[in-house]
């Protein structure tokens, strides 16, 4: 291992991290909306909606990110469309993220047993009241671990992004070995900028869960 | 007194199954009206009707200000605090001021010897203490009319009592009430008058007495022997 040779590319990784963080979360901030509307949505099984975002989730969840992100990158100027590639990278993310998410949190909002619904009812409580400060809150807390698991799978797939030349990590390793032949270095340096990204994720979101779920369910 | 909530000819049905069949019932302010009879016999659905949580097909119910209801499972919000349980709707719905809401929120708590229990979550009460917290959830509402449906159901028998106590303190000052309930010596002690309902129709209504002591139909008569031990 040369360790000369990892001095020097810290630079270009160090921006590299940063970028892949900053697209990532964004994708995940994206995903999360759009997760909640989708699985209202489907909750309250209102009508056509109901039927589109069925519709959104079968396609996005079975298909590769990487397709997607074509279809956005390359398709989309074809109809008169033109993003950058980090806007695209965000919101390809957005959408498959997005399709995950709601598929998480409707579960939990499936969880919440109907009663609850019928005590905000009986308290006078308008449906967006019982669903905002009753459902909601519970359905997020059973739904934690689903929603880290989701969160961890989308930065994760932030490694496809190099295919869309955004200037991630991956596309910065690939980049290097490919001029300087140093794989070794290149690879371990990745795989450690990518544990840096992910264990904190991995950490705070057990504690947030155990949180969550201690207080409201003494688990 | 005057009438506080009538029912006229109320008929439920779910699909084919007729639940509720011509149901007409009015009560007097501060009147507690105990309703008995057998499981499925429509009692519950009949309170759950009163309060719109379920739709009727045919009748009318008409009522003076709100209707507050305690369920046989409590139902707290186990995300939020004993005082938030109490608060929410209060300054949510009826967008009263916080301050005011929360004085008397604890006023209520004293009252039921829950006020150390404030800042706890749900969990980490009883059966009979989860109870008592929910009849002050709706007490703060200030209903006219207050349904409790099979509040002790649930309850471990030594819990049974502290929250028919408070039912029975409530009942004392005036409140107007239908209780659903099992516990036929509760009805005895707290009712003004006691309604049999069976096959979703009411067959026999009376004073406490009069029900229990000289039942006319046979199907009251056969369904008080099921609460006697006798030889």
């Amino acid at each position: 291992m040369n360790f000369g040779v990892i001095a020097e590319y810290m630079p270009l990784y160090t921006e590299a991290f940063f970028l892949t963080i900053k697209i990532g979360w964004i994708g995940i901030a994206i995903s999360f909306v759009l997760g909640i509307a989708v699985a209202f949505i489907m909750h309250f099984k209102i009508p056509v909606l109901s039927a589109i975002s069925k519709a959104y989730i079968e396609l996005f969840r079975n298909t590769p990110l990487l397709i997607q992100l074509f279809f956005l990158y390359f398709g989309l100027p074809k109809i008169g469309i033109n993003i950058s590639a980090e806007v695209c990278g965000a919101l390809g993310l957005g959408l498959l993220g997005g399709s995950y998410m709601a598929e998480t949190i409707r579960s939990g909002l499936d969880a919440v047993p109907k009663s609850q619904t019928e005590s905000g009812k009986a308290l006078g409580m308008k449906p967006l009241l019982i669903f905002k400060d009753i459902i909601l809150p519970q359905a997020f807390a059973t739904s934690v671990p689903g929603l880290l698991a989701n969160i961890i799978f989308l930065l994760k797939e932030t490694s496809v992004f190099s295919a869309i030349s955004l200037m991630d990590l991956m596309f910065t390793a690939k980049d290097l070995i490919g001029l300087y032949y140093n794989t070794t270095e290149c690879l371990v340096m990745l795989v450690i900028f990518y544990i840096i990204m992910l264990l904190p994720v991995s950490l705070i979101g057990s504690r947030v869960e155990k949180r969550v779920r201690y207080k409201m369910f003494g688990a | 007194m005057g009438e506080i909530l009538t029912l006229k000819n109320v008929s439920k049905s779910f699909d084919d199954l007729v639940v509720l069949d011509n149901v007409d019932l009015s009560v007097n302010k501060g009147e507690v009206v105990v309703i008995i009879g057998p499981s499925g016999c429509g009692k519950s659905t009949l309170l759950r009707c009163i309060n719109g949580l379920e739709d009727i097909q045919d009748g009318t119910i008409s009522y003076e200000g709100d209707v507050g209801m305690v369920f046989q499972s409590y139902d707290l919000f186990p995300h939020k605090t004993i005082l938030q349980n109490l608060t929410l709707a209060p300054v949510k719905v009826k967008k009263r001021n916080k301050a005011e809401v929360n004085k008397e929120a604890l006023e209520l708590l004293e009252r039921v010897g829950l006020l150390s229990k404030k800042d706890n979550y749900p969990r980490q009460l009883s059966g009979g203490q989860k109870q008592r917290v929910a009849i002050v959830r709706a007490l703060i509402m200030h209903p006219e009319v207050l349904l409790l449906d099979e509040i002790t159901a649930a309850l471990d028998p030594e819990m049974v009592r502290e929250v028919l106590d408070v039912v029975l303190s409530l009942a004392k000052e005036g409140r107007t009430m239908i209780i659903v309930t099992h516990e036929m010596q509760f009805a005895k002690a707290v009712a003004d008058r006691v309604v049999f309902i069976d096959g979703g129709s009411i067959v026999e209504e009376g004073t406490a007495k009069d029900i229990f002591e000289n039942p006319r139909t046979d199907r009251l008569k056969r369904f008080l022997q099921t609460f006697s031990y006798e030889e």
